[in-house]
């Protein structure tokens, strides 16, 4: 706010309060003669008439201690313009206040973790139990209370990751976020090249597909696919590639699905939870979906499709 | 000069009345449906049309502009011809305000289920109704301020300065908050964006509430409670301090509906400091109403009307001071977006609006229809508890509930993370769903005792309807 416009907001709140200050003085003292409720001596619609009594005292005080309690407010607090108020509050600095109180007054209970490994942390039940807690607040609502996660939503209980299982990179995961793009590949491929590849895709599977639309397939995946997903169709964790071969399909893997995510491509995002968070919380976290990948055993095995 | 023999305009006075008991039904029967929406979901039917985020502009719209309208219509065409001894100015204009603001009712009632809605909250209807609206309302204004001027008597009555300053600020609000580019005949995009766009609408809608909702029923109310009562107004010095300190302090108010957000701390801060000074100014109009009574409080015990008039402005009284504390930043902060505000508008909207326009409406029809009064003084009496018990229980339900959701929602554990998550506060809610669902339909009830009572009066044989103008009283000074 510039300074004139400053001094405007303060002129307008200050003629304000002092117009209705001024009206309530100049009618506060009842002329003699006035108290006994005699009316004006107008009258309207044959009897609708004006009493002339003086203004009730506590309605008077009321009035004038309010508009003084306001005033000793904006002195205070942030309000006549640009002045910012003795206390120098702040709804910014209120919060800061509040994040750094909280911080310190939690810092012991993270403090008793902070030498441990992730996979160590992941073993110990006290940790865990504040993992749980931060899970179910954080992460819980795509997840899935059950982390099993849902479509579009990685599931977190098998022992398949994205971006690999070294536990830093679920570090990285969860402080960071992660942008998954793959385009869409209809106008290179038309619809006959994208259900050549879909076909390819079930094929991969085992599942009972003709064979020469197959390897026109193969085809086409050796020429875009192969990038990002690898020669043998295993994923690239540097990239986030998804494995193709692994039956766990994020948006879905029968052929519908299957033909969208490749005609239009998919975007997927994890917003980055660092700040948020603070280091101390998003160890805790990497090391609860650590646990959680771990306790899946052979994931391949343990996973429903 | 005036010719001896002109009688009042009252065929538009009893169109008004009569609308106003029929939007009331409707709007109230909106609301209690989705108040039961919200503890049985499935009452949406599964159709766009009849789910909640459609249904509920449609309830405020019709509950505040047609039922509340209508209501403000009604008295202050009665009262401005009444209190200037003349007939209203240009009956064709007046019966346009009728037909015009019918239609805009009638648009609401259709495009609202539609989903057609700029989206701003009390103001969610499209630029061809917003149009409309702002014709209308000048019409209003020019039969409103043309009968004052060619008025009879010296003095204006106290009434008519509320009915004033609610005409010409909604006229300045409604146009200024409504500003939009057309993109098609249905959708417009306001000419206001982000954080701005915000304060306009909070001041429009604060506004809304100071001036529709307050200033235009304390209008009613200086007519009607000195009339029922039969007791002059208690003080007139009172009148002057709080219409000026009212109309001039609420305009401040609006930035309160907006702590906590990107709005700057100085004009959240001046929200909150005007909406505490507005505890004075409100109060000064509910001590000239209560305090009219002094001296005729007996009356209260045979006229079921007063009892509805007292009540409401009891509870003006309570909600002008429950919205002062409701903007103080640290009460905001525990408040803001739980069910206490639902409890806290009702209270205002039910117990004062509603119960004030009633009692009005009990007064005014017999006399639009040449009876003496209601068919039954008894259905009003029952009407009275009904909708008393209706409010209380909708309100008391609704502050428990929202304290709870404010308390919940801030809840912590010691390892900093919530101990509820959403689901479970909505859980918890749920009994008080039910009880504020009960107090609506005893409202409801209320209204259909009403409606009885009106079809016996209006439909009674007889009754003389015209009534010749009275010479004005000589003036004593």
């Amino acid at each position: 706010m510039t300074s004139g416009w400053g001094w405007f907001v303060v002129v307008l709140v200050l003629a304000n309060v002092a117009g209705a200050m001024w009206l309530l003085f100049a009618h506060s003292h009842a002329p003699a003669g006035e108290a006994g409720g005699e009316t004006t001596g107008h009258v309207w619609d044959g009897d609708l008439r004006d009493a002339n009594r003086p203004l009730p005292r506590w309605w008077f005080w009321l009035f004038v201690l309010s508009t003084a309690w306001g005033l000793f407010y904006l002195i205070l607090y942030p309000g006549l313009g640009g002045f910012p108020g003795v206390l120098r509050w702040s709804q910014e600095a209120q919060h800061a206040a509040e994040v750094r109180d909280a911080t310190e007054r939690q810092a012991p209970r993270y403090a008793r973790f902070a030498g441990m490994t992730l996979v160590d942390l992941s073993r110990e039940a006290d940790a865990m139990g504040e993992a749980r807690s931060l899970y179910a607040n954080n992460c819980a609502g795509c997840h899935g209370s059950d982390a099993r996660g849902a479509v579009g939503f990685p599931d977190l209980t098998d022992a398949e990751w994205l971006y690999g299982q070294e536990p830093d990179t679920l570090v990285a995961t969860i402080s960071e976020g992660r942008m998954g793009v793959m385009p869409g590949w209809e106008a290179a491929l038309g619809a006959d090249g994208v259900a050549q590849l879909v076909a390819f895709l079930q094929s991969l599977e085992g599942a009972d597909v003709d064979a020469a639309t197959a390897t026109a397939g193969r085809d086409h995946y050796a020429l875009f696919c192969v990038a990002c997903h690898g020669v043998d169709a295993r994923g690239n964790a540097a990239l986030g590639g998804p494995d193709l071969t692994n039956g766990i399909w994020l948006h879905g893997g029968d052929a519908a699905s299957l033909r969208v995510s490749i005609a239009a491509g998919r975007q997927n995002q994890m917003p980055p939870h660092g700040d948020l968070l603070g280091p101390d919380r998003v160890r805790l976290l990497a090391a609860y979906v650590l646990g959680l990948g771990a306790g899946a055993g052979d994931g391949r095995a343990a996973r429903g499709n | 000069m005036v010719q001896a023999c002109e009688i009042y305009n009252d065929r538009v006075v009893r169109q008004f009345a009569l609308m106003t008991v029929v939007w009331g039904v409707v709007g109230m029967a909106v609301g209690t449906l989705i108040a039961a929406q919200m503890l049985w979901p499935a009452l949406n039917l599964d159709l766009p049309w009849t789910s909640f985020g459609r249904l509920r502009p449609l309830h405020t719209n019709a509950v505040i502009f047609a039922f509340g309208g209508s209501a403000l219509f009604a008295s202050s065409y009665y009262c401005v011809q009444r209190t200037c001894h003349v007939r209203l100015y240009s009956d064709r204009l007046a019966a346009f305000t009728f037909w015009g603001w019918q239609l805009v009712i009638l648009l609401a009632a259709i495009t609202l289920p539609l989903g057609i809605t700029s989206s701003k909250e009390y103001a969610e209807l499209e630029w061809p109704i917003d149009i409309l609206i702002a014709v209308v309302w000048v019409a209003y204004a020019i039969v409103f301020f043309g009968t004052l001027v060619r008025r009879r008597v010296q003095h204006i009555y106290v009434a008519n300065w509320f009915f004033a300053a609610f005409i010409i600020t909604i006229a300045v609000l409604h146009i200024v908050n409504s500003l939009a580019v057309p993109v098609s005949l249905v959708k417009s995009y306001s000419v206001y964006a982000g954080t701005v766009d915000a304060m306009v609408q909070w001041w429009y809608g604060h506004n809304a509430v100071g001036f529709f909702l307050t200033a235009g029923f304390l209008g009613m109310m200086y007519y009607f409670v000195p009339k029922q009562a039969g007791r002059p107004v208690y003080s007139y010095r009172l009148s002057i301090v709080h219409f000026w300190a009212l109309i001039s302090i609420y305009m401040w108010a609006g930035p309160h509906h907006l702590h906590y957000t990107t709005l700057p701390d100085w004009a959240q801060s001046l929200g909150m400091v005007f909406s505490v000074m507005l505890i004075a100014p409100s109060w000064g109009g509910m001590i000239n109403g209560i305090m009219t009574l002094s001296g005729a409080w007996g009356k209260l015990r045979t006229d079921p009307i007063l009892k509805f008039l007292i009540v409401s402005l009891s509870f003006y009284g309570m909600s002008t001071f429950e919205g002062p504390m409701m903007s103080i930043r640290t009460v905001n902060a525990l408040s803001h977006y739980t069910d206490w505000t639902i409890g806290h508008v009702h209270s205002g909207a039910l117990g004062w609006v509603a119960m004030v326009s009633i009692a009005c409406m009990y007064i005014l029809i017999p006399r639009l229809y040449g009876r003496r009064e209601m068919h039954s003084i008894r259905a009003i009496d029952l009407h009275f508890w009904v909708m008393t018990i209706g409010i209380v229980l909708y309100v008391v339900s609704m502050w428990i509930a929202g304290v709870m959701q404010g308390l919940m929602w801030r809840a912590t554990n010691p390892d900093g993370t919530l101990t509820y998550s959403f689901i479970e506060s909505l859980i918890a809610t749920y009994p008080f769903y039910a009880i504020r669902l009960a107090g609506g339909l005893l409202i409801m009830a209320g209204m259909f005792i009403m409606v009885w009572n009106v079809w016996r009066t209006v439909g009674e044989p007889g009754g003389q309807t015209d009534v010749v103008i009275p010479a004005p009283a000589p003036q004593a000074a």
